[in-house]
């Protein structure tokens, strides 16, 4: 099946819940709605036509002009050889969707790497903690709005420019050898 | 950190959390494992991940699409061909460009003999760590070569930064195709003489069969890919199944033999240690055979496409995927209009593989533990990025 | 950038055959020097012998020492002297024994990796186990803090001990050993589980997680091994009727059908089961789990460093030593020479107080054969360790439990019946031996030409020049 036959069927399904098929020339996608969204994800997957039984990839995307995370999907199914790639909005302020570990397993450390660099919390994840940055991290890294805090636990992460930093340092070696 | 991690722990247990690394001697790199135990069977391994991430995705929105070449190197730096072409890949997708024929052989003959060399890293350090020293050495010698081979070709042996967008940078050298058909004739018996060794070996076979079961359903939920799931008996291969580059192109397909190894359960149950192993052994092989009839048809022509000195593709997204040595790497790349990537997302075999970890590893026993994280194939830089 | 450029040692030292020569001469002199040492001393710590070199020394000199005239402290004295004597020289043997064990084990297994191997220190590198030790000794000598003080202090020295005093009942050569002890068996097994004392306190006394499951891991396995161990003993202990070492090894013959692992259709299981109980009694591959623990920590040793460490490993390099040197005085005829049997010695024994030339030249001549048995079977041990890999801690108490034990008592009750068989008919003994003999002549040729097929399948061939 084509990603827009799949559409189409889960469209027959989930009625306005599901947005259309995005305008582009490139890869498409569509957009959902969060609250059908646990129901939508097991449809996907125990769906005989569609039996997308593996999450392929679950990553965001932060569009701070528009206010908002998408949360991308990308599901593909072993039996038929096809795949949908599916976005979820969350609001930018409170960014929160249901969690899919249910569904597929491997959204959990998915998830927990979107909860880490995001922000994105996942209502009913088994285990919510960062996965990729220490856990008293402050801040979300691929946010857009992102400000690097200059240090952690007093260790700096501010260095000048090392043309600059060698230059005067190869300066001071030469007048710590004159005398 | 222990603490939040001891919240999953209950209390009033008579087991020890210990740290299993993140200071390992092999190349699965820092990774740092708690193991709950009470000093042979484990209740619980939790990966504990992020030693190496250094922020490649974020980097890849500040450098632009061809600045971002050399950084994909270290993505996965065992095997580096493979993410090199995935960018590559993923671009000329956004840009509506495809790499000339000659190029995309030459990236065929490129990527797997870097699976060749990777897999002799895996398959080397899971004997390793079961504990016989030589077969390892054995295929770092193997691999010397296989570099002096790709030195030749691009002047790195470790971190190519080979291919471009559009193609590829360097062109066969004199006599390389030579050299490499020398390799490849001397390559088929050191892998029969890797298994006398070490593959059949009773104590190796007894070591692996049975451990560490990984069932398709599993498989297939927690998104492994690669041998790792070839090794639980799926049989699917992004380069047959899902064609991308010069697999897609009928010329190579028919020019080209793949086989694609699939565990079957080999001397144990399907889904175990030995089969993901057997299955990394068997791909060697294989690749040596496309390298052979790529090289045997690779056609005249140029290297590269003409691309645009500022790389500013259209508005839109691609997800490239490539059958990397360690699974599926898929780039999934969102373009604004401008010359620097909106996101830059790197999905690879080795983070859906650790996180099987916690749940196959109850009820291993610690040199169990072993044999599982060496059977994943797992990379530090793949995991953290 | 400025700094100090730091030397590289070159590869090709520059004055090649200077460093050739002295290698040899200190490679083959040290050993030559320790044996030597223990050929004379050990037959004239005898008081019988000690005394009649004192008079002999005294006749040269010009003086009239007579030590049968000397006090009974006088005498005792004397042979407090040969015996201290003696034993400073059987240590310093197992010492350096120790030391060329390690550089022939790292050959050997550079050679079978495809590596250039120690190649620095020493022609071939052979000072390379010097130059380590002396490294280990500047090193910085750490004593945990929260450890027990004076057991972790106090663990190596158990080990060592246990080590050091397999070579009192060691049989080097037809009149070479320091003490030819009735029950000479039975105390080179008692005798080592002291090494399984010094393994529970260094772990123990580590006061570290890793440390003790290491520990008490080894511990389980030593003692484990030593059933199978003791019992596999007990059969040439059985054909030869006495504990002694000497009177295994003058049970036995010279030549392999008259070799205890061949003599008798158990023979080849009580020996096969003995070399495995070894291995994994002295922690090597494939039963190095303990130690390895896969190669995160090095189990029981953790902690220590410097000295200690240096012990630690002195002890486990010696014990290949000491493992090999049993196998062969057990099961594979010890110190037998061809064509020499006991009358050859007391012929050449001569009348005199002092025995002659020829009688040290055969004692030599046993020392050689003992020494050369020993490295091979040293070199099989070597060998298995670096193409195995390590079975896991509970298919290696299956393996001593389910397997090794049951082995070893049906090689034991298979000896007793061909005993009794043998005492009714005795060409059934010469018979045994011839057959197992050639079938072992056959096993051997088809293991070559099968390793020569597979070098030849690997595109390879045989180079025996490749040192």
């Amino acid at each position: 099946m084509t990603p827009q036959e799949i559409h189409a069927r889960l469209r027959a399904r989930f009625g306005e819940a599901v947005g259309p098929m995005a305008e582009t020339r490139r890869d498409p996608f569509f957009t959902v709605g969060k609250g059908p969204l646990l129901e939508m994800a097991n449809f996907l997957r125990d769906e005989p036509d569609l039996a997308l039984d593996a999450l392929e990839d679950l990553t965001a995307l932060d569009w701070p002009q528009r206010g908002v995370i998408e949360v991308v999907l990308h599901l593909f199914s072993f039996r038929h050889r096809h795949g949908v790639t599916l976005k979820i909005e969350a609001d930018r302020a409170a960014p929160s969707l249901p969690t899919l570990t249910g569904v597929w397993r491997a959204a959990e450390w998915f998830e927990r790497e979107v909860l880490d660099l995001f922000g994105v919390s996942f209502e009913g994840h088994p285990d919510p903690r960062r996965i990729l940055l220490p856990d008293d991290w402050e801040g979300h890294p691929l946010r857009k709005d992102y400000r690097e805090a200059g240090g952690w636990h007093g260790i700096s992460n501010e260095r000048e420019n090392p043309l600059v930093e060698l230059r005067r340092l190869d300066q001071k070696r030469r007048q710590e050898n004159l005398p | 950190m222990e603490k939040l991690i001891l919240r999953k722990v209950e209390a009033g247990r008579e087991e020890m959390i210990l740290n299993f690394g993140p200071q390992h001697p092999s190349t699965h790199g820092v990774i740092n494992l708690l193991v709950e135990t009470d000093g042979e069977v484990l209740r619980r391994a939790i990966p504990d991940v992020g030693y190496l991430h250094r922020g490649l995705e974020k980097i890849g929105e500040q450098v632009g699409y061809p600045g971002y070449m050399p950084f994909t190197d270290r993505i996965d730096y065992v095997a580096a061909m493979f993410p090199n072409e995935g960018w590559a890949s993923a671009v000329e997708r956004l840009l509506g460009i495809e790499a000339p024929p000659r190029a995309q052989w030459l990236r065929a003959i490129s990527c797997e003999l870097c699976r060749i060399a990777s897999h002799l890293v895996s398959v080397g350090t899971m004997a390793m760590d079961i504990g016989a020293f030589t077969p390892m050495l054995h295929g770092i010698r193997e691999r010397e070569k296989v570099n002096d081979l790709l030195e030749a070709l691009c002047g790195a042996r470790l971190t190519y930064n080979y291919h471009r967008i559009g193609g590829v940078a360097f062109d066969l050298p004199e006599g390389w195709r030579d050299e490499c058909l020398r390799f490849l004739d001397h390559f088929d018996a050191f892998v029969s003489e890797f298994d006398r060794l070490i593959s059949w070996n009773e104590v190796y076979v007894r070591r692996l069969a049975g451990v560490a079961v990984i069932s398709r359903e599993q498989a297939i939920s927690f998104g492994l890919s690669g041998p790792n799931l070839r090794g639980s008996g799926v049989d699917f291969d992004l380069r047959r199944d899902l064609p991308y580059g010069p697999w897609a192109l009928p010329d190579f397909r028919k020019a080209v033999s793949l086989e694609v190894p699939v565990g079957r359960g080999f001397v144990g149950q399907v889904g175990d240690c030995f089969d993901r192993y057997y299955v990394r052994c068997l791909e060697m092989r294989t690749s040596a055979r496309v390298v052979r009839d790529a090289l045997a048809s690779i056609p005249e022509g140029e290297i590269a496409a003409k691309v645009p000195r500022k790389v500013k593709p259209e508005p839109g997204e691609v997800m490239s995927r490539i059958e990397s040595a360690r699974g599926e790497m898929a780039y999934y790349v969102v373009s604004d209009g401008t010359d620097k990537p909106y996101r830059v997302r790197v999905r690879t075999g080795s983070f859906t593989a650790m996180g099987i970890i916690e749940e196959v590893s109850r009820g291993l026993m610690l040199a169990d533990l072993v044999a599982l994280i060496a059977s994943l194939d797992v990379v530090a830089p793949e995991i953290d990025r | 950038m400025t700094g100090p450029r730091h030397e590289r040692t070159p590869a090709k030292p520059a004055n090649p055959r200077g460093v050739l020569l002295g290698t040899l001469a200190f490679g083959l002199g040290l050993p030559l020097v320790l044996f030597s040492a223990v050929l004379v001393l050990s037959p004239l710590s005898r008081p019988a012998l000690a005394a009649a070199l004192v008079r002999r020394v005294g006749q040269a000199l010009g003086k009239d020492w007579d030590p049968s005239g000397w006090t009974a402290t006088g005498q005792q004295l004397l042979y407090g002297v040969s015996i201290a004597l003696l034993a400073f020289v059987l240590v310093n043997f197992g010492a350096v024994v120790s030391g060329m064990t390690v550089w022939w084990e790292m050959r050997v297994s550079s050679r079978m990796q495809s590596r250039v191997g120690y190649n620095r220190v020493g022609a071939a590198g052979f000072f390379q186990w010097v130059a380590d030790a002396v490294k280990l000794l500047f090193k910085e000598d750490l004593v945990p803090a929260d450890a027990d003080h004076a057991l972790f202090r106090a663990a190596p020295y158990f080990v060592l001990v246990g080590f050091a005093l397999v070579f009192v009942a060691l049989p080097f050569g037809e009149s070479l050993v320091a003490a030819d002890l009735d029950v000479g068996v039975f105390y080179v097994v008692s005798v080592t589980a002291l090494v399984v004392v010094g393994i529970l306190l260094a772990g123990w006394s580590s006061n570290s997680k890793w440390a003790l499951f290491g520990g008490m891991r080894s511990a389980a396995q030593v003692i484990s091994y030593e059933i199978p161990a003791g019992i596999a003993i007990l059969v040439p202990v059985m054909l030869a009727g006495t504990l002694s070492l000497q009177g295994i090894i003058r049970a036995q013959g010279p030549w392999p059908w008259q070799w205890f692992a061949l003599a008798t259709p158990a023979g080849p299981l009580a020996f096969l089961v003995f070399f495995v109980a070894q291995l994994a009694e002295g922690n090597r591959t494939p039963f190095d789990l303990p130690e390895a623990e896969s190669e995160l920590v090095a189990g029981y040793l953790s902690e220590y460093s410097s000295f200690r460490f240096a012990l630690y490993f002195l002890v486990e390099f010696g014990n290949l030593w000491v493992m090999a040197a049993l196998a062969v005085a057990l099961f594979l005829g010890g110190w037998q020479v061809p064509f020499a049997g006991p009358e050859t010695f007391a012929a050449a024994r001569g009348a005199g107080e002092l025995p002659s030339a020829g009688w040290w030249g055969l004692q030599v001549l046993s020392m050689g054969v003992f020494a050369v048995k020993t490295l091979l079977v040293v070199n099989l041990i070597v060998w298995v360790r670096w193409t195995l890999p390590r079975i896991r801690v509970d298919q290696m108490m299956t393996l001593c439990w389910k397997y090794l034990v049951p082995f070893a008592f049906t090689a034991l009750a298979v000896t007793m019946v061909w005993q009794i068989l043998v005492a009714r008919v005795p060409s059934v003994g010469v018979a045994t031996g011839l057959v197992l003999a050639s079938a072992a002549l056959l096993v051997g040729a088809a293991f070559l030409r099968r390793t020569f097929r597979n070098v030849a399948a690997a595109h390879d061939r045989v180079d025996l020049t490749n040192w």
